[in-house]
């Protein structure tokens, strides 16, 4: 059984740990990430100004922007010769975040991961399927190390092939399946549709489900049709990747491992730290990285601190499920698209299209629709219908290349998408309305 | 000779050719042909009305996208392979079709037929040579 007591250190223990480790990650990074050295030197805050973990707000916020800008191994703060593994996740400017691990973060990322499994209830015993991709991705070489790490039986079958994940999950015997929660809805329909339909003969008891936005409604969808429990696990590739907060069995909050990751909640317009259980940007710094340490990352994400102690025991704080994010970057079948991304390939179109574009994002049964809607050029219009048709294949080639995302390409009439003053209504992401 | 047409972008949204027929109502512009070229996402209205211009400013005015382009109105005998056999001179003659409908009308004694052909002065040329019979101005 995976056990380890930081997860229930007093608060005096653990802020003492968090105070020891950040001192040692600012003077890290001051000495070895130019950016930092130049933003502190800025700010006029030296390292050992940072005492306890109580002087955190001192030291300027770090943001993606800071990362791309040093696309693609200038934010590392170890040596190439220390680094043994990258992850990427994909970025306005088309550039990926790259992430580099020495091997001891890939150890705690394995622990963390271990531990957010331990919280559901996994352990040694348990068949872990992990059905999240396996790749730059950060899903599934994550969840994977964290089982192994466990001691549990894992089976990597990545994303795709459902069939065959159902004839494994029956046959192994999973009790545990990690993926998006949109696939847990898909796997569930294919089960179905396969005739996978003796529940008897699968032993999934648990899911955990992770790197989409998903409701408390979804769940509870997803735990009648898989008759599971389904725990919402978060993170982010800049940060580690799954792992940095996870549901314990009350599912009631996510637990931040905060020995790791120390969290706060600013308002994103003043910066400034909200009350406590009020809904700001979760920034966080990572306490103990050693490839790419964060100091203050905005993650962009929105959330709350929950109030209260935990039923099942552990200190670490709890944060709400995060309802949305302070930039309009969308997640879409887990893939990150910025509109500034479809913009620009709008623009390279030229002059066949009008800038005007509209972007509408739902969920139809288990997955994730995209359509992008596109306003044609009054002078381009023809009465010519493979001219037209020939201009939507292209631009659904571009945006398929450009996004990693095919998304559907519907041409309207110039002027009829909306024109409000000031900023467009571009985004309509009828996902949200189930949260 | 020639004869005019529009097109208009019709958008999958309910309404739109009915739409489009009130616009030409109100104005008083009386439709002689129409016919929709549609796929799964939009469509376009193919019409010819008894004034093409002011037809294409009162849609415009109405907020429709229009165009209008020239196509050639042919008669061909109203009889197995009358068409066949005229679209195989133009074959020959290198003259690329891109659509192609017949237009209707109750006392003509033969068919008339619409083309839209890649290249006008071409396919005029075909069918000088070849003596096929285009429609009469006063026909429509």
């Amino acid at each position: 059984m995976y056990s380890d007591n930081m997860q229930y250190l007093s608060r005096e223990e653990l802020k003492k740990v968090q105070s020891e480790r950040l001192v040692k990650v600012v003077k890290k990074v001051y000495d070895n990430v130019e950016i930092y050295r130049k933003k502190m030197d800025a700010t006029g805050v030296k390292p050992e100004d940072i005492k306890s973990i109580d002087d955190i707000t001192k030291l300027p916020f770090t943001v993606k922007h800071d990362l791309r800008e040093s696309y693609p191994f200038n934010f590392f703060s170890a040596p190439q010769s220390e680094i043994v593994r990258v992850h990427a996740s994909s970025g306005t400017t088309g550039k990926l975040t790259v992430v580099g691990y020495t091997q001891n973060d890939l150890d705690v990322w394995a622990d963390m991961a271990a531990r957010c499994l331990s919280m559901t209830g996994a352990d040694n015993n348990s068949v872990v399927q992990v059905s999240f991709g396996y790749g730059l991705f950060t899903g599934g070489l994550g969840l994977h190390d964290g089982s192994q790490r466990l001691g549990a039986l894992t089976v990597p079958t990545s994303s795709g092939n459902t069939l065959r994940q159902l004839q494994l999950m029956r046959d192994f015997g999973a009790d545990t399946l990690c993926c998006t929660p949109s696939y847990a809805i898909y796997l569930s329909e294919a089960m179905a549709k396969e005739g996978f339909t003796d529940r008897s003969q699968f032993k999934l008891k648990r899911g955990i489900f992770g790197a989409e936005p998903w409701s408390d409604e979804m769940r509870r969808d997803i735990e009648k049709r898989l008759q599971i429990k389904a725990y919402d696990i978060y993170g982010l590739s800049e940060i580690m990747g799954p792992g940095v907060a996870m549901e314990c069995e009350e599912q009631d909050g996510l637990h931040i491992n905060e020995d790791h990751f120390f969290p706060e909640i600013v308002d994103p317009d003043t910066l400034e730290p909200v009350p406590f259980g009020e809904k700001g940007e979760l920034v966080i710094t990572t306490l103990t990285k050693e490839g790419i340490p964060l100091i203050r990352y905005r993650t962009r994400d929105i959330t709350s601190f929950k109030l209260g102690e935990c039923k099942c025991g552990r200190t670490l704080v709890r944060m709400n499920r995060v309802t949305g994010r302070t930039d309009d970057m969308l997640i879409i079948r887990g893939v990150n698209v910025f509109p500034s991304q479809i913009e620009s390939v709008l623009f390279n179109i030229g002059d066949r299209i009008s800038p005007h574009y509209q972007i509408i994002v739902d969920r139809v049964g288990a997955l994730d629709t995209f359509e992008i809607q596109i306003e044609i050029s009054e002078s381009y219009f023809s009465d010519e219908v493979g001219k037209l048709q020939a201009l939507k294949k292209e631009i659904e080639h571009e945006m398929t290349s450009n996004l990693g995302i095919s998304a559907k390409i519907t041409l309207v009439s110039p002027n009829s998408l909306s024109r409000s003053e000031g900023k467009a209504k571009r985004i309509i992401d009828n996902r949200k309305k189930a949260n | 000779m020639l004869v005019n047409q529009i097109a208009v972008f019709l958008e999958n949204r309910k309404g739109r050719v009915g739409d489009f027929a009130k616009v030409l109502a109100d104005n008083k512009i009386d439709l002689v042909s129409m016919s929709i070229a549609d796929t799964k996402e939009f469509g376009i209205l193919r019409a010819i009305t008894r004034d093409n211009s002011k037809a294409v400013k009162v849609l415009r005015e109405a907020g429709f996208t229009v165009t209008s382009s020239d196509l050639i109105g042919i008669e061909v005998e109203d009889r197995a392979g009358g068409l066949s056999e005229v679209l195989e001179l133009l074959y020959i003659g290198g003259v690329e079709i891109e659509y192609l409908y017949s237009y209707a009308r109750t006392e003509a004694k033969k068919a008339i037929i619409m083309l839209k052909v890649s290249d006008i002065q071409k396919a005029m040329a075909v069918i000088e040579k070849n003596k096929i019979k285009v429609l009469e101005n006063s026909i429509i």
